[in-house]
Parts: C-alpha cells; structure tokens; sequence
C-alpha cells in the first residue's frame, strides 16, 4: 500500500519550502504546504478503505536500517486499527491547521519558515505512529520535539518565545530519558524493538503483582509519556508553549503531539496489561492532572492559557483512562478532543486576530456580535468539552469516567468535580469574551474565510464527531469489555457540565460582579491558584538555580577553566609539538624519501621473514 | 589446465569495463589527433558516457560472478564492489576537472584518455586473481597517473609532484616484483588461491623465513601505494604539487584499488601466515594514524593537510585488515566508498576557488567563504563533519564499523589508540570550519568566483552520498557483508 508515501510527501513539502520558500511566492508556498498535506490525506483514506476493516495489522518492510551483531531495526511502518484513527486526525485535522495558518500567518515575518516547520512536524508526527518498532516511534518522538521547540520560539526575538521553547525543550529531556532507558530495558528483556515481537513477548509473560521488569519498563515509560504529554509531574512547559504561533498551539499542542503519549501507552497495552502496579500509577497521575490543570484554569485571564491548562487536563483524562483499563476511553477522548481542542485554539486565534494580538480576555467583551461565526462555532466547542448530551466529547468522557467508577469511585467523583470545573472555566472564558460590552481599544473584526471554514467543519466534528464508535472499532484488539454502572452515575456527568455552564453564566453575565468579590475574600486561594501554585517558581528554586550555580562556580570555573582547559591547551601544545617534528622530517628531498622507503623495507622485511611468526 | 583454450562469451563478458575504457580511452586519443585547432573539444562528455557504460557493464558483470582468461581474473562482489566505487570516482573527477583544464588552456583530450587508462587499471586490479595481474594493473594506473600529475607541463610545482611520484613509485613497485618473483619461486605459481593451497598444503615444509621475505617485500609496494608509513613521504608533496582534480582523483581512485589488491593478497594468498604479518601491520596501522593526523595538524596548505588526512585514514583502513575478519573486510568496504565521497568533495571544492595557478589554496584563503560562498562552505563542512566521524555522516559509520570489527578480533589497543587519533584529527578539521564560518572574508573569498557547474555537481553529489550514507548505512553494508567472503 506504498504506507511510506504518507510522512514522506510532507517531508517533500518542508524540502521545497525549507530550501526555495524564500524566492517563493506566498500562494506557491501555500500550495507547497497544504498541497502535500492534502495528498498525505487523500493517501491515508485510500489506504484506509484499501484495507478496511484492518482485522490484521498490515506490516511493510522497507529496508534494513541498523544492524550491529543482534541489533537489528529494520524500517518498517505499520498501519492497525490503533494508529489508523490516529493518521486520520494528524493528516485531517492538520488540514484543517495548514488551511487556516494560511489566513492566521498571512502578515508575518518568515512565513515560508512557519509552513516548513509545519511540514516537518508532519513528517515527524507521521512516522511517530507509523514506526513498527519502538526505536522508529523515539526518531518521531523527538523529531516532534525539535519542532515543537523550533515552532514555540517561532517569534524569536521575543525574549519569552525563546524561552518558552528551551523550557519545552529541556523538560522534554527529562521525560525522553525515562523512554530511553524503557527501550534500553525492552532489548535487553526482548532481544528486539519490534512492537510484534515485544508485545508478543509480553503477553505470554504472567502479571507482575509486585515489581518487576514489565513494570520497570512501564514506569519509564509513563516518565515519557508526562513529558511528551504534560502530566505531573512534567506538565509545566506546556501552558508557557503558547508563546508559539496559535496554529502550532492548536496542531501540536493540543491535537497531535501532545497526545503522542497515549498513543505510545495504548501501543504498549500488552505490556501495561500485565504490569497493573504501572497502569494504577498512570491512572492516578492522570486523575491528579485532570484535576489541578482545571483548579488553575479557573483563574487565568489569557485566553490562550485557559485553554492550554485544558488541555493538560483533558490529557489527564485520557491518562485517567488508560489506567482504569479502558484503552478505548483514552484514544477515543483523544480523537474527539483533537476536534474541540483544536476548535477552541483555532477559535482563540481567530478572536486575538480580530482583536489585533490582544489575549487578555479583560481587554475583549461582547464579541458575539462582531465576529458571530467564531463565537457560534467556539460555543459548540465548549458544549463538547463541558460534555453536553450528544456532543463528541459526552460520549468520550463518560465512557472514561464509567471505567473509573467501576476501577475505584473515588477516581470517578474527582473526575466529576473536574468536569464541573471544566465545564465552568470554559464557559467563564467564553462568556467573558464573547458576552457583555466590548472593553478593548482595538476594532475587533470576524476572520476570513480561510480561518472560519475550518471551524466550521471541527464545530460539526466537535458535535458529531461522538457517532465515529471507536470503542467498537478497537474491541477486537484491546479486549475490553464495557463495564454498565447505574443510570444515575451515567447521567451525573451531563448534569456536571450543565451546572458549570449554569454557574459562569451566573457569574459573568448576570452579576459580575461575583468573581471579584470571591477572589478578595478568598484571596489566599486566588492567588495561590493563580500563581499556578508555584510550581514554576518551585522547580526554580530546587532544580534550575542549584543547577546554574554548580555550572557556574564548580563545572565552569573549577572543571572547565581549571582541568579540561589545562589538559585540552597542554595536549594541544604536544600535539603541535609531534606535528613540527614531523614536519621537519618531511624534508622534500627525494633521496632523502627513497631512504625511508629502503629503512622501512628492511624492518619490515626482518620483522616478517626472520623474526615474525610462532611457527 | 582448461581444455578450451579459447575464451568464451561470457569471460569476455566479465572484463566488458576494461575493454570499454580501453577502446574508449584510444579513440579520445585518435578524436583529439584529429581534431582541427579552434575546434572544441568534446572529449569530457565521450569521457562520461564511457563511464556510464564501464559502469552499467560492472553492475552487470557483477551479476553473473566467475573466472576469465585461465583464472587471471575474478569477478566476484568483492571485486564488482571496487570497481563500482573507482568508476564512480572517475566521474566525479571528469565532472571537477573540466572547468579547471579550461581555465589552464590544457590538453582536454589527453587528460581525459590518460583518467580512462588510468581507470583501466584499478578496474582490473579490483577483479585480478593473479600475481602477474595485480603488477600489471598497478603499472597501468600508475604510469597514466604519474603523467596526470605533471599535467600542467609548466607548472614547476607539477613537474616536481610527476617526478617525485614516478621515481618513488617505480622504486616502490620494484619492491613488489620482487616479492612476486620470491613467492613463485617458492610455491610455483602466481595464482592468489593457488598460493594460498600451497601454503596450506605444505605448511610445515615451506621455508616460512623466505615466505615471510615474499609477504614483505609485496607489503613493502602495496603500502607505499595505499600510503603507508613508512612509505607515505611521497603523498604530500605528490598531492600538493599535482592539480587540485587530480589529486582528489588519486587520494580516492587508486587508493581503493590498491586497498582492494592489498585485502585480497594478504587475506587469501597469505592468510595462512598471517600470525606472521598481522603484528608488523599492526604497528604500522598505527604508526600510519599517528603520523598522518599529527602532521596535518601544523598545516597550512589545505591539499598538503588533506594529503595527511588521507595517510591518516589510510591507517584507519589498515585496522580493518588487521582485523582480519569478514566484518574487517565488510569495513575495508565501506570506509573506502565512504571516505572517497567525503574526500573527493573536499577537494572539488577548491578545484575553482584556488583560481587561476592554484593561488589560493592555504587554509587561510577560505576565511569568509560562508558569508560569500554558502553552498560551498555548507557542502565542505558536511565532508569536514564526515571526515572527523560525527554521527548522520558516512564517516561515522566507516569509523563505527572498523573500530567494531578490530573490537571483536580483540584489537582493543590498537581500538583505543586509533579513537584517541580520530580525536586529535577533529582538530584540524574544525579549523576550517571555523575558519570558513567564523572569520572576516578576506581576499580570496571577496573575489571568489562561482563555481563551475560540473564542480557544483560533484560537491552536491558526494555531500548527498556521504549524509546517505551516514543515514541509511545499510543500503552499502548489507553488500559489503554479504560480499566479503573473498576466500574461494
């Protein structure tokens, strides 16, 4: 099925653009980009209906890629039903974010540079959940990475966005790491990183009810997972990753990347299966993230930070999913929230271009009117979010939350409270942006078209998107069964979004006047909130200050300046030393040359003839 | 003895590059006697479709591996795998070397039918299964390359590089005569496989002293080819003096076939007495590594310092004989495609920047070229980056699978020694990267002209190689390891 053609027609993109862009004109670099993303899709569903119902996973090996003794890694790409849902977001919704980047960038510096970014990370993100083998997916996982990083300090002589991007980098480290040395562990245990031969491998080993390798492995890799998908306790770069360009914000950070983690933990289902100690300590990470990203969404006041704290949090969901065991939960809340995350950021991006690059939603108000089809469309997204009846995200996060209650209630009334609160800071946002007076200095304007068709389409998506069955779809290859609760626990969800709506519309369009006088008096909190909970100055203090200071003081002017200058200068110094006489040997007489001939011959001559030899 | 004295078809078949070259090289000759003055000459595109063909006929010989002519040649991977890469290097040289003999008004018809003759003989000796054969392509390559290098005939620098090259090699080659005599006269034959089953056949009767006298004096002619210490003074001032294509075309071409040569006599022929060799090639490895990078670190003239790096890697390549395993040889493979790349690319570089009599050519000339010359400057820093052994370059890989094939036949000091060199050899390749990316432009860049298409060609096409390379090993390596069982 030629499954290579998906990743490489965008890397051709980022070729053509990364190498002409400059010379090119902006509809040849339009064409360029969206062009090969375009194919990409159209070659996704043709493989995708080629293969349909994808039973078996279908395998296409290229070529041997690295083989040393027993390490062999072939490059090869699969295609199953896991990752087929995955593909068809990434190539679809990132459609969607190419066309509407068009409209988004069309005045900035450096546009070329942004669309081949954003073809790279295609690529990247392609062979991510295309690789068969675990080192594949770790060449897309980092690859993501770099781009991230490349398109988060996208305006790079801004001081934050430069920052923003080394924050997200180094971060990222840590969780890379962890995925490292599960690989690591994974050959040694394995012999291999095939995903068959690993998973296969895993399965016919028993459940570890305490310690042991699988859960080892697992560990490490969950370290991955919160640094690519920013959970506790790495989640820290992401809301700061908004100081990229909104498109990356709605592609990468809230749609594709992001979400790479539980795709990677799904992958490794067989695994985590019979490792429950690691799978519990996933769905208590997840539960905690869901929960606290949601406590600081309440208090932001940039609009693009509510949203970014959501998204942590509904990847805490997802987590939470994962780690009661319904796999299909997790993937299928990943893809309906690829659709009204996406939708929320796209529609955030739309709002601060009509607003001329304010985010400060104290600085927007009564936009409903200026740009009606933004605010209608933003208005479904945050009915799927807040898991309205019938919308995407109802069917996504009940089925979560059902698995939770039947794992432990407990996860299930945290998971509530939080989609309480979910559903209140979303629409909190919404109302204070869209409701009331306009309170800015600038003329707010709807978007053109070219940014409001793809919110059309993803509003449709955000509702509708909840009909695609995918915990049927992935039934054969998860092997879960559905767990049925009561009606009442079924339906508490939806009453929790309807109450949150219902409060932030108390809040912020009946009496504002509410808000103000709850953070005075509960002013600690607030701030407290706020502030994020200093976790940002915490891991200052007792991570990158110590750090600086030993690089400072005892590693560059103890290590560095002291001993490796001293050796590297007084090495060099030798070594010019043994080149000066050497090149006083070389003397240019040919006399001089045909002696060394006839001196080396005679050593050699009497080293292998009379003396050479145990014979 | 073969019944049939007439060769077939099909041996014919197997030596179809030479005869090409050949045929193709006399009637450039002929085309040039022929051709009126003023007429231009079209003897660089005869010269690359000659190519192309001696290389489509190797692929193809390659595809139906045997012997020719009573077992004096022999096709097999090994030898297809050489040939390839000495053709693939005579393309490259014809597409540097046209800008630069236009610019020095030199004689375009016979420098290409000397490149043919000269490619005639390392095509043969990459395939040749004969003692004899082995002197007789070294004496074909040889003699058209000692002419190449005084091409410009006057050019002082030249005439001294031709001279140089032409005593030292005859002395060097004489060595190798003599050794083939001593062998013959010992085994009665001078067939590879031959006197390799009359070493192991006889091995407690034959005089292992005279044997090991043989084996020397034959190490003694292929070392001083390949550029071995001792036998390495030559390179440098042979290198410095010759033109800039040319001496891209001689680091790279002869290099492997006499590498080639040099696996295939001592792995087969004396293999059974390689406790023998193995020790003085040891030291002579790294003899060669030492001297080689810590010469090319006072250097101030790039093909003079390249000259050293390519003795320098010459010892790297030994390690992998030493090794004396099919992994070695596999290795043997693919440093040598690898580092012809890396290394022809490094002096097509200069080929147009040294401008008229080579004038600019020391390190300090390329100050500022990547403010003025990006392309250039990227293109060289990709060979440099190679050259050193960073990752995602074919030098890495070359490097990786040599030191990991002297790992497994315990070689680790001779390991550990050979990595501390490559470190020292960053060295002087930083320096020009830094000297290109970091330094104020100075005459020579201000004034540099473009390069020549041809020239831009080969700089983009071995950059392409070496990062494919670097990339994706396994597209050479897989051939390499499945080719390197040399011992029939």
């Amino acid at each position: 099925m030629h499954l290579w053609l998906i990743p490489i027609l965008p890397l051709i993109g980022f070729l053509i653009n990364g190498i002409f862009g400059k010379k090119l004109s902006k509809p040849v670099v339009n064409i360029v980009a969206i062009g090969s993303v375009l194919l990409s899709f159209a070659w996704v569903l043709k493989t995708f209906s080629g293969l349909y119902p994808l039973e078996e996973a279908h395998v296409e090996k290229y070529f041997t890629w690295i083989s040393s003794g027993t390490f062999n890694i072939g490059f090869d790409l699969m295609i199953d039903k896991l990752n087929s849902i995955l593909l068809l977001i990434i190539t679809g919704v990132g459609l969607l974010i190419h066309i509407y980047a068009t409209g988004y960038m069309a005045h900035e510096e450096g546009y070329y540079r942004f669309f081949a970014y954003l073809n790279l990370f295609m690529f990247f993100m392609l062979i991510l959940v295309l690789g068969a083998n675990f080192l594949l997916l770790f060449v897309g996982w980092e690859g993501v990475g770099l781009c991230s990083y490349l398109l988060i300090g996208f305006y790079f002589t801004e001081k934050f966005a430069g920052d923003a991007g080394k924050k997200a980098f180094i971060v990222n480290r840590v969780g890379d790491f962890g995925f490292a040395l599960a690989m690591f562990l994974i050959f040694i245990q394995f012999g291999s990183l095939d995903f068959a031969t690993a998973f296969h491998a895993a399965e016919q080993m028993p459940k570890e009810t305490s310690c042991g390798i699988l859960t080892g492995i697992c560990l490490l890799l969950i370290l991955g997972a919160t640094g690519k998908s920013a959970q506790i306790p790495l989640y820290v770069w992401l809301p700061d990753a908004m100081a990229g360009p909104t498109p990356v914000s709605a592609l990468i950070h809230a749609a594709t990347m992001v979400t790479a983690g539980v795709y990677m933990v799904t992958r490794s289902h067989a695994m985590f299966n019979n490792a429950p100690i690691a799978l519990e300590v996933l769905a208590v990470i997840g539960l905690l993230t869901a929960f606290f990203a949601a406590t600081i969404g309440l208090a932001q006041t940039d609009i693009k930070k509510v949203f970014a704290y959501s998204t942590v949090s509904q990847l805490g969901y997802m987590f939470l999913g994962l780690g009661v065991g319904s796999y299909s939960g997790g993937v299928f809340h990943l893809m309906t929230h690829a659709f009204f995350k996406a939708l929320l950021f796209l529609g955030a991006g739309s709002v601060i271009h009509g607003c001329h690059h304010e985010q400060e939603m104290s600085q927007m108000g009564g936009l409903m009117k200026k740009m009606p089809v933004t605010a209608i469309t933003l208005f479904c997204a945050g009915f799927a979010i807040a898991g309205l009846p019938f919308t995407s995200g109802a069917a996504s996060k009940d089925l979560i939350l059902e698995a939770a209650y039947v794992h432990h209630p407990w996860m299930y009334w945290l998971g509530l409270l939080t989609a309480f609160m979910t559903a209140f800071y979303v629409f909190r946002a919404l109302f204070w942006t869209f409701f009331g007076e306009y309170r800015g200095h600038a003329h707010p304007h709807e978007s053109p078209i070219s940014m409001t068709a793809p919110l059309m389409v993803l509003a449709v998506l955000s509702l509708g998107g909840g009909f695609i069955n995918i915990p049927h779809w992935l039934e054969s290859m998860t092997h879960e069964h559905h767990p049925h609760v009561d009606t009442l626990i079924a339906m508490l969800p939806f009453a929790a979004g309807f109450g949150g709506i219902a409060l932030a519309y108390v809040m912020y369009v009946l009496a504002p006047g509410i808000p103000e006088q709850l953070a005075s008096t509960f002013s600690g909190l607030y701030r407290l909130i706020y502030n994020k909970y200093f976790v940002d100055e915490a891991y200052d203090a007792a991570i990158v200050h110590p750090l600086e200071e030993g690089s400072r003081e005892l590693l560059w002017k103890g290590v560095d300046a002291g001993i490796i200058d001293g050796v590297v200068n007084g090495a060099g110094k030798t070594s010019a030393g043994i080149g000066g006489v050497l090149r006083r040997l070389q003397s240019g007489s040919i006399r001089n040359y045909a002696a060394w001939v006839v001196a080396g011959s005679i050593l050699v001559i009497v080293a292998i003839g009379v003396m050479g030899g145990s014979h | 003895m073969p019944t049939n004295f007439m060769p077939s078809t099909e041996e014919y078949f197997r030596i179809l590059p030479e005869l090409i070259l050949t045929l193709a090289g006399v009637l450039i000759m002929f085309l040039e006697a022929l051709r009126k003055e003023g007429q231009k000459s079209n003897a660089g595109g005869v010269t690359l479709a000659t190519l192309v063909a001696a290389l489509i006929a190797a692929v193809m010989a390659g595809g139906s591996p045997g012997p020719a002519f009573h077992d004096m040649v022999f096709v097999d991977g090994f030898g297809t795998f050489f040939r390839i890469l000495v053709l693939v290097v005579g393309l490259l040289t014809v597409l540097s070397s046209q800008s630069y003999l236009e610019r020095h008004d030199a004689q375009i018809g016979e420098y290409y039918g000397l490149l043919l003759f000269s490619l005639v003989g390392q095509s043969l000796l990459c395939v040749s299964n004969e003692l004899m054969m082995v002197f007789i392509g070294i004496e074909i390559s040889s003699i058209a390359s000692y002419i190449m290098a005084g091409f410009l005939r006057d050019d002082k620098r030249n005439n001294e590089s031709a001279l140089k090259y032409f005593l030292l090699g005859s002395f060097a080659t004489a060595f190798l005569l003599y050794g083939v005599a001593w062998i013959y006269g010992i085994t009665g034959t001078t067939n590879i496989d031959g006197i390799r089953q009359a070493l192991l056949n006889n091995l407690p009767a034959v005089p292992l002293p005279a044997v090991g006298a043989a084996a020397a004096l034959m190490l003694v002619g292929f070392a001083f080819k390949v550029s071995a210490v001792p036998f390495q003074a030559w390179a440098p001032d042979v290198y410095q003096g010759a033109p800039a294509p040319v001496s891209a075309f001689m680091s790279a071409g002869p290099k492997a076939a006499a590498f080639a040569v040099f696996t295939r006599v001592f792995l087969t022929a004396f293999g059974p007495i390689a406790n023998r060799w193995e020790p003085i090639l040891w030291i002579v490895a790294l003899a060669t590594m030492i001297v080689g990078n810590f010469a090319a670190l006072t250097q101030t003239n790039i093909k003079r310092m390249l000259a050293y790096s390519s003795i320098a890697h010459a010892g790297y390549v030994l390690v992998a004989i030493v090794a004396h395993s099919e992994a070695g040889t596999a290795a043997v493979m693919f440093y040598l495609a690898s580092y012809a790349f890396m290394n022809v690319g490094a002096f097509a570089a200069i080929v147009d920047y040294s401008r008229r009599n080579e004038k600019f050519v020391n390190i300090s000339d390329l100050a500022g070229l990547g403010q003025k010359q990006p392309f250039t400057a990227s293109m060289m820093t990709i060979y440099m980056l190679s050259l050193i052994g960073v990752p995602l370059t074919a030098g890495f890989f070359g490097k990786f699978y040599i030191f990991k094939a002297a790992l497994e036949s315990d070689l680790i000091w001779l390991t550990v020694l050979g990595l501390l060199n490559s470190a020292v050899a960053a060295y002087y390749y930083l320096r020009i990267l830094v000297v290109m990316w970091m330094h104020e432009p100075g005459e020579a860049a201000e004034s540099a002209p473009e390069a020549s298409f041809g020239v831009k060609a080969v700089l983009f096409g071995s950059a392409l190689a070496t990062l494919v390379l670097g990339i994706l090993p396994s597209l050479v390596l897989d051939f390499a390891n499945r080719s390197a069982n040399i011992i029939k």
